[in-house]
């Protein structure tokens, strides 16, 4: 099967979760009187989505027609899927390490070692960059703006 | 009328007010490419410095400034990584990316700075002459008809779907409409759909779906295939701004029809820029000639001027329903009226009469705010078209950092970052299967509008007779029925006659 089917196979499990809770939705006891209802809509959408999940996963031949897509799944191999992964993985590293270690420190880190898994060994030049990069960043958000992101670690701050 | 227009020019040609034009452009200009600020959290920032400046035209001048200016900032970070930090400009990123990415990302955003400036200028004109007339039309327009423009807006989809991709783009914007209902809504009392997860109480937030769906898995696919990040600078194309006379005929009446269609749909209170963008696109490519509409996605510059023309068009004629009846038809108009309020000036119809001098001088300033963004930016464009060329290893880093850190900033909450990471790997597989992603977004921005007016109609007719009852919601349903129903007729047709052709 191909992975269009199954992801719309993921799909058709999301609609019929959604539509189970649609459709089993809590009202409260005053809303039972009104005409439209806080689960009218998703009821309707719930039954559509299983529909057109449906349609594509019963559709005899593949549903998509070369739309002239750049990015073919045929030679995942020549992807650096590895180098990928790591990066998701630095990003959620990230995000989790942006509020304890403070924005600065962080930013500087991940900006860095970003670079590195892509190959960059120049640290010397990157180092400064990403220090330039957080500074810029933090005094325009913080300073101009005056939206609060904590710069230090939370030990210093 | 031609007095109001006199004391307009006057105030508005003042060195200070002139001053603020260009502050305002700067200001709007370079917040606004930041992913995540669009004009209205910049609007909102300016607001103190607004009424610290005291005199009501001057401050509405400067905000108007911010807003045309952060309106082409956006549409820069569209098309230069394909981050649209504004609803209004997902649809900038649809053809304005795939140009970048052949290297025409000078002439991307010279096309998209000349466009917007004639859907401004446009709209200002129109905007002089018809304000008055227009807000009346604005209001026989109910929530029924808001409904139904709706529904016009989201099967107009099927138009952005490529040939054999409706189903596909009809489940992505089902997907998207429902994540729309999760979350808080202002219709009901309780939180719906959050599976218990705190932090999807307020429901999904646009910057991050925005940037889940658009720039992450951009970035992603530069890493994984390192030839898609080369540019070919060999002939000092990126730079290249220059638009050949051919060029120039083809985008013409696309950026004459998009003005004026986006400056009535801006009109409209509750349509504003983002439907006016969209539909823009869509009526563009249904009208173009076959072999155009292939180009349509990717790098037509019919596809990249449509948008923009009428995004600014209608930004223009979101003024009308401001100053001539009081009601904000957008968010950003929403925070200008505050601003007003703030100011002590009350707009509605009195306002023309009362105020005559802050009344032209902001439509008179808007224009000015036109003319001085293309001065200002078409000699920035080079330099900001050269931010490309900068080495794949420093790009990157700060792609995914921006992109990061205009979702953190509209909601400083760090689950919204991991939500943000999670939907993105989930829209760069979907690419792989071939998936559009538009869809799903333009699903989310429309769902919550979509349904709020739904509501709104139903409570009001006690049932749904309201769609064949009102012959303007009528007219508009069976467009939308259309939309749908006919990409996939003419598709039978064509395999029926290849069948025959056997």
């Amino acid at each position: 099967m191909a992975l269009d089917k199954w992801i719309a196979v993921v799909f058709l499990t999301v609609a019929v979760a959604y539509g189970y809770s649609a459709f089993t939705y809590p009202l409260l006891p005053f809303e039972l009187n009104m005409v439209f209802l806080p689960n009218t809509m998703p009821m309707a959408l719930s039954v559509i989505a299983i529909i057109l999940c449906l349609i594509v996963i019963l559709s005899p031949k593949p549903v998509t027609t070369d739309s002239g897509s750049d990015i073919d799944l045929s030679n995942l191999g020549d992807y650096k899927v590895t180098q990928t992964l790591i990066l998701v993985a630095a990003m959620l590293a990230y995000a989790l390490a942006l509020r304890p270690v403070g924005f600065l420190a962080s930013t500087v880190l991940f900006l860095v070692a970003t670079g590195w898994i892509l190959g960059e060994r120049r640290l010397h030049i990157m180092i400064p960059v990403a220090l330039m990069g957080a500074g810029v960043v933090w005094f325009l958000v913080q300073q101009a703006l005056g939206i609060f992101l904590r710069p230090l670690p939370w030990f210093l701050s | 009328m031609f007095d109001g227009i006199m004391l307009g020019v006057t105030a508005a040609f003042s060195l200070t007010n002139l001053t603020m034009v260009v502050a305002g452009c700067l200001i709007g200009t370079f917040i606004g490419m930041l992913p995540g600020l669009g004009p209205m959290s910049i609007i909102a920032i300016m607001i103190p410095v607004a009424i610290k400046i005291g005199d009501p035209s001057a401050a509405l001048i400067l905000l108007a400034g911010v807003y045309y200016g952060a309106i082409f900032g956006g549409s820069t970070s569209s098309i230069l990584i394909n981050a649209p930090g504004v609803a209004g400009t997902v649809a900038t990123s649809f053809d304005g990316y795939p140009m970048a990415r052949m290297g025409k990302a000078g002439k991307a955003l010279a096309i998209a700075a000349i466009a917007s400036f004639c859907g401004g200028t446009v709209g200002a004109i129109l905007l002089i002459g018809f304000a008055p007339a227009l807000s009346s039309v604005a209001l026989l327009f109910h929530s029924a008809e808001y409904f139904a423009l709706m529904i016009v807006g989201l099967s107009a989809i099927a138009a952005f779907a490529g040939e054999g991709m409706v189903v596909k783009a009809l489940l992505m914007t089902v997907m998207g409409l429902i994540m729309a209902t999760v979350g808080e809504s202002a219709l009901f009392n309780a939180p719906r759909f959050t599976m218990g997860v705190q932090d999807l109480q307020s429901g999904f937030s646009f910057i991050t779906l925005a940037m889940a769906l658009f720039a992450l898995p951009e970035a992603l696919f530069l890493v994984m295939d390192p030839a898609r990040a080369k540019q070919d600078d060999a002939d000092g194309q990126i730079k290249d701004l220059k638009i050949t006379r051919a060029e120039a005929r083809a985008i013409a009446p696309v950026i004459a029809r998009q003005s004026i269609q986006g400056f009535l749909i801006g009109v409209m209170p509750g349509a504003g820029a983002t439907i006016a963008s969209f539909l823009g696109y869509a009526v563009e490519r249904n009208i173009a000639s076959e072999e155009e509409q292939k180009e349509f996605g990717k790098g037509s510059i019919k596809g990249l001027a449509a948008p923009e023309a009428a995004n600014n068009a209608a930004c223009t004629g979101s003024f009308v329903p401001l100053l001539t009846l009081g009601i904000p038809g957008s968010g950003t108009t929403a925070i200008l009226l505050g601003a007003l309020i703030a100011l002590n000036v009350n707009p509605g119809p009195r306002l023309m009469i009362d105020n005559p001098t802050i009344f032209w001088s902001v439509i008179i300033s808007m224009y000015i705010g036109n003319v001085v963004l293309i001065i200002l930016n078409l000699p920035l464009i080079p330099y900001i078209a050269k931010l490309l060329t900068i080495p794949r290893n420093y790009l990157i880093p700060f792609i995914l950092f921006f992109t990061l850190i205009g979702a953190y900033i509209g909601q400083n909450n760090a689950t919204e970052l991991l939500i943000l990471v999670g939907l993105g790997v989930g829209a760069t597989i979907l690419r792989f299967a071939n998936y559009p992603l538009a869809p799903l977004l333009i699903g989310f921005i429309l769902g919550g509008m979509m349904e709020d007016n739904f509501a709104r109609a139903v409570n009001l007719t006690d049932g749904i007779q309201f769609m064949y009852q009102r012959p303007m919601t009528l007219t508009l349903l069976i467009i939308g029925v259309a939309l749908i129903a006919l990409p996939i007729w003419r598709r039978r047709r064509s395999r029926l006659s290849v069948a025959d052709g056997d």
